[in-house]
C-alpha cells in the first residue's frame, strides 16, 4: 500500500538579515526529516518552540517548498507533478492552525468561510455549496444558525471547530494540525480531541498532529516523531516512545512533562541551558551541549538516524 | 498565624454594559513555606483575585472581603501608600508574560536595581553587587554580563528568571506567580518550577501558583483551590483533590485530562463556561453538570464543610457518589 504521505529528507533553510554590514545568516529551520504516514493513522510531531514543527507543517501543506528533500502525497512526488496534479494534491492535504482567531477572516461569516474553498476548487453551484457547508457544520457540532454569524461571536473552542470544518470541507485525505488544541482550556480541549478522533474514523483521514504537549500526544498518536533543532532525533510507535524512549532528549522531555498524579514518583532529568540557535547550531549532535550522556564523538560527528531497538533514533549512545 | 488570609473575597468591575462580578466569594489561606495552587479555566477570576490581594486592580474594580490579612496586617485598613510599599516588598507577584512586565529601554540590571533602591534604599555599589547575586541565585549563567543585557536579548525562560530575581529582590514573605511557565517549553518550565520550589524551601516563602495545568498542580502544590466562573468551587489538599474530588466540576476536569483517560473518547464536559450575560440561575455549573437535578437549576448551593473540600454544591461527591446532606440542610 502506498503511504498517504511520505517525507524524504525534508529540509528548509531561511536566510535572515542581520543588519546592514553583515551577511545574512542561514537558519536551518528543518534539517532533513523523513517519515511515512499511512491512511487512518496519526503521526504526532513533538518538540519545543523553534524546533521546526511549524516549518514542517508548512512544507507538508505545500505552503512553502523545501530547500532539499522530497514530499510524496499518495505516492506522487510533489516536486515533479504536473500543475493539474499539484492542484489535486494540494486539495488532499489541509491545515488547521493553533490560533483559531488568526486563521479566520473577521469580516467573513462562518458560512462564507466554509463555502469559499468550494467556490475556488469545485464547480458546485451556490445551493450545493450552501448545503455542503451546512452539512460540514453539523459534522463538527456547529448549529445551523451560526451560518451567517461572524468569527468574533464565537469562543475559542467553537472557532477551532470552524477552522476544522473549513479544513475538511473539500474532503481531503490528510490533515496537518499545528498545535490545534494548545490554546484551549481543558474541558474544551477534550471536546475538540473527541471531534478530531470521530472525524478521522468517519472520513478515513490521516493526521499529522503537531504539538508540544506530550499528554495530548500520548492520547492521540499512533506514531511519534521527536524533533530538536530541526532534526528528528527519535521516531517510533507511541509505545516505543512513551514506554521505552531511547534518545536522551526524548527521555528528558518525558521526564519534564508534569503528570496529573500527585502520588507518581518520578526521576526528573533536569536539562541545563536552553536549545541553541539554529543560526549557529553546534557541531556534531545538535543535542550534545545539553546532553547528560555526551562523550567525545558527539561533539564532532552528527549521529545518523538508524533503526535501533525498533525505532529510528539518532544517537551515538544508543546501542543497537 | 496564616501569612495571607482572605475570606469571602468579591471583586466587581463597573463595565460599560453594567456591573460584572469577576470574583465571587473566594477564600485564600497560605502559610509560610506552603504552596497553594489556584486552578481554573481562563476567565475564572484567578488573576483578578490575586491582583486584588496585591492592591493592583484598576479604579473600576470594587473589592470587598470579610477579611483580608497579610502577615497580621489588615490590608483593607492600610493607606494606599503603605499598601503600595508592601506590594513589591513583602508580597511580590510575577506574571505569565515576562516580556510585557520588563521595560524594553533599560538593562535588566538597572531594573532590578531600581526595585532595590525603591524598597531597600541600597546605595549604588551595594545595589550592583546584589543584582549580580540575585541573577546568580535564579540560575542565570554569567550574571554580571547578563545584568547589562536588555530584555529583548533574553529568551523567554531567561526573562522569567529575571522577573523572579526582581520579585525576590526584597526577600518577600509571599510570592504570587501567575501562570509563570505557561509561555515556556516543558524543559524550561521544569527548571523554573524547580527554582521556585527551591526558593520557597530556602527562604521559607509562601507561594501562590496560579495555573490551568493540573500536572503542574500535582507536582508542586500542597493545597489547591478550584475556581469556576469566578467562584471557588472546591479547596482541598492536593493528594485528596486528585484522589477524591468533591465538586462535580473538579471531578469532570480531572476526568477530561488525556493522561487520566482510560478510553479513546475523553469524557469531555459539555457546553462552555457562562459569560457575563448568560449566568444560569442556581448553581453556575448546573447546565454542564452530570449530577444536576431540579434544585441545582434554581437554588444557589451553599458551601460544604472542609471534609467535603468546602465544595460549593448541593450534593458534593464522596468517592464519586453525590452526598445528599448539604441539600437537606438548605431546605430544598
Ligand atoms: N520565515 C522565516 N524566516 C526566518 N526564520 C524562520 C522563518 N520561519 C521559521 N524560522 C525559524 O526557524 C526555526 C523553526 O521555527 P518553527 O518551525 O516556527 O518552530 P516551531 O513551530 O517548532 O516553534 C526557528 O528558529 C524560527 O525562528
Ligand atoms: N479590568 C477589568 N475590567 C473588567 N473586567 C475584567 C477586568 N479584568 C478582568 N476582567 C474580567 O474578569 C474575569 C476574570 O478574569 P481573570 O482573573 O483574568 O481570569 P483568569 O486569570 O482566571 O484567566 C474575566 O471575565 C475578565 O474578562
Ligand atoms: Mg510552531
Ligand atoms: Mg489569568
Amino acid at each position: 500500500m502506498t503511504a498517504a504521505l511520505e517525507a524524504r529528507g525534508l529540509a528548509r533553510d531561511y536566510s535572515v538579515a542581520r543588519g546592514a554590514f553583515r551577511r545574512p545568516a542561514l537558519v536551518k529551520a528543518l534539517a532533513g526529516v523523513s517519515f511515512s504516514l499511512e491512511v487512518g493513522r496519526t503521526l504526532a510531531v513533538v518538540g519545543e518552540s523553534g524546533s521546526g514543527k511549524s516549518t514542517l507543517a508548512r512544507l507538508l501543506t505545500l505552503i512553502e517548498a523545501p530547500s532539499a528533500g522530497a514530499l510524496l502525497i499518495e505516492g506522487e512526488d510533489v516536486a515533479h507533478a504536473t500543475p493539474a496534479t499539484r492542484r489535486r494534491l494540494r486539495r488532499e492535504i489541509q491545515m488547521v492552525f493553533q490560533n483559531p482567531y488568526g486563521s479566520l477572516n473577521p469580516r467573513q461569516t462562518i458560512g462564507k468561510a466554509l463555502e469559499e474553498p468550494l467556490l475556488v476548487n469545485t464547480d458546485m453551484n451556490a445551493a450545493d455549496r450552501r448545503a455542503a457547508s451546512l452539512a460540514i457544520m453539523e459534522k463538527v457540532g456547529l448549529r445551523p444558525e451560526y451560518h451567517h454569524r461572524y468569527p468574533h461571536m464565537f469562543s475559542g473552542g467553537q472557532r477551532q471547530r470552524i477552522a476544522i470544518a473549513r479544513a475538511i470541507v473539500l474532503r481531503p485525505k490528510i490533515l496537518v494540525l499545528d498545535e490545534p488544541v494548545s490554546a484551549l482550556d481543558v474541558s474544551i480541549r477534550a471536546q475538540v480531541l473527541n471531534l478530531l478522533a470521530g472525524l478521522k474514523d468517519e472520513f478515513g483521514l490521516a493526521y499529522v498532529f503537531v504539538s508540544h504537549d506530550l499528554s495530548v500526544v500520548r492520547h492521540i498518536a499512533d506514531e511519534v516523531m521527536v524533533i530538536y533543532l530541526g532534526h528528528a532525533v527519535e521516531t517510533g510507535s507511541r509505545d516505543a516512545i512513551f514506554h521505552d524512549a531511547q534518545h536522551p532528549y526524548t527521555r528528558a522531555l518525558l521526564s519534564a512533562t508534569p503528570v496529573a498524579d500527585p502520588t507518581a514518583r518520578r526521576e526528573r532529568i533536569l536539562l541545563t541551558g536552553e536549545p541553541p540557535s539554529p543560526i549557529a547550531p553546534p557541531p556534531g549532535c545538535p543535542f550534545h551541549p545539553r546532553c547528560p550522556l555526551v562523550f567525545d564523538r558527539c561533539r564532532v560527528d552528527k549521529p545518523p538516524a538508524e533503526t535501533k531497538r525498533g525505532r529510528e533514533v539518532a544517537c551515538w549512545a544508543v546501542t543497537p | 498565624m496564616t501569612l495571607l488570609d482572605i475570606r469571602n473575597l468579591t471583586v466587581t468591575f463597573a463595565t460599560r454594559r453594567g456591573a460584572f462580578t469577576a470574583v465571587d466569594g473566594v477564600d485564600v489561606a497560605v502559610d509560610r513555606n506552603e504552596v497553594l495552587a489556584i486552578v481554573g479555566e481562563s476567565g475564572s477570576g484567578k488573576s483578578v483575585a490575586m491582583l486584588a490581594a496585591m492592591g493592583l486592580l484598576p479604579k473600576t474594580a470594587t473589592v470587598t472581603a470579610d477579611r483580608m490579612n497579610f502577615d497580621g496586617l489588615d490590608l483593607m485598613a492600610l493607606s494606599a501608600d503603605r499598601r503600595r510599599r508592601l506590594a513589591g516588598k513583602d508580597m511580590a507577584m510575577i506574571f505569565q508574560e515576562p516580556m510585557t512586565s520588563l521595560n524594553p529601554c533599560f538593562t535588566v540590571g538597572f531594573q532590578i536595581g531600581e526595585t532595590l533602591s525603591a524598597h531597600l534604599g541600597l546605595a549604588r555599589k551595594a545595589r550592583a553587587a546584589r543584582v549580580v547575586e540575585l541573577l546568580a541565585e535564579v540560575g542565570i549563567p554569567d550574571p554580571a554580563r547578563r545584568a547589562r543585557a536588555y530584555p529583548h536579548q533574553l529568551s523567554g525562560g531567561m526573562s522569567q528568571r529575571v522577573m523572579i530575581a526582581m520579585a525576590l529582590a526584597c526577600r518577600p514573605k509571599l510570592l504570587i506567580a501567575d501562570e509563570p511557565t505557561t509561555a515556556l517549553d516543558v524543559t524550561i518550565q521544569a527548571q523554573i518550577l524547580d527554582l521556585l520550589l527551591r526558593l520557597r524551601r530556602e527562604n521559607g516563602m509562601g507561594l501562590v501558583l496560579i495555573t490551568h495545568d493540573m500536572g503542574v498542580v500535582a507536582e508542586t502544590a500542597d493545597r489547591v483551590i478550584v475556581q469556576y466562573a469566578g467562584q471557588q468551587v472546591e479547596a482541598s489538599p492536593t493528594r485528596a483533590l486528585f484522589a477524591d474530588p468533591h465538586h462535580p466540576y473538579t471531578a469532570a476536569l480531572l476526568a477530561a485530562l488525556p493522561e487520566r483517560a482510560t478510553e479513546r473518547r475523553l469524557p469531555a464536559i459539555p457546553g462552555v463556561v457562562p459569560g457575563q450575560f448568560d449566568r444560569p440561575a442556581g448553581c453556575l455549573f448546573s447546565p454542564r453538570c452530570a449530577f444536576a437535578f431540579s434544585a441545582c437549576h434554581r437554588i444557589a448551593p451553599r458551601r460544604a464543610g472542609p471534609e467535603l473540600g468546602a465544595a460549593l454544591c448541593h450534593t458534593p461527591l464522596a468517592a464519586g457518589v453525590p452526598q445528599p446532606g448539604a441539600l437537606q440542610e438548605a431546605g430544598a
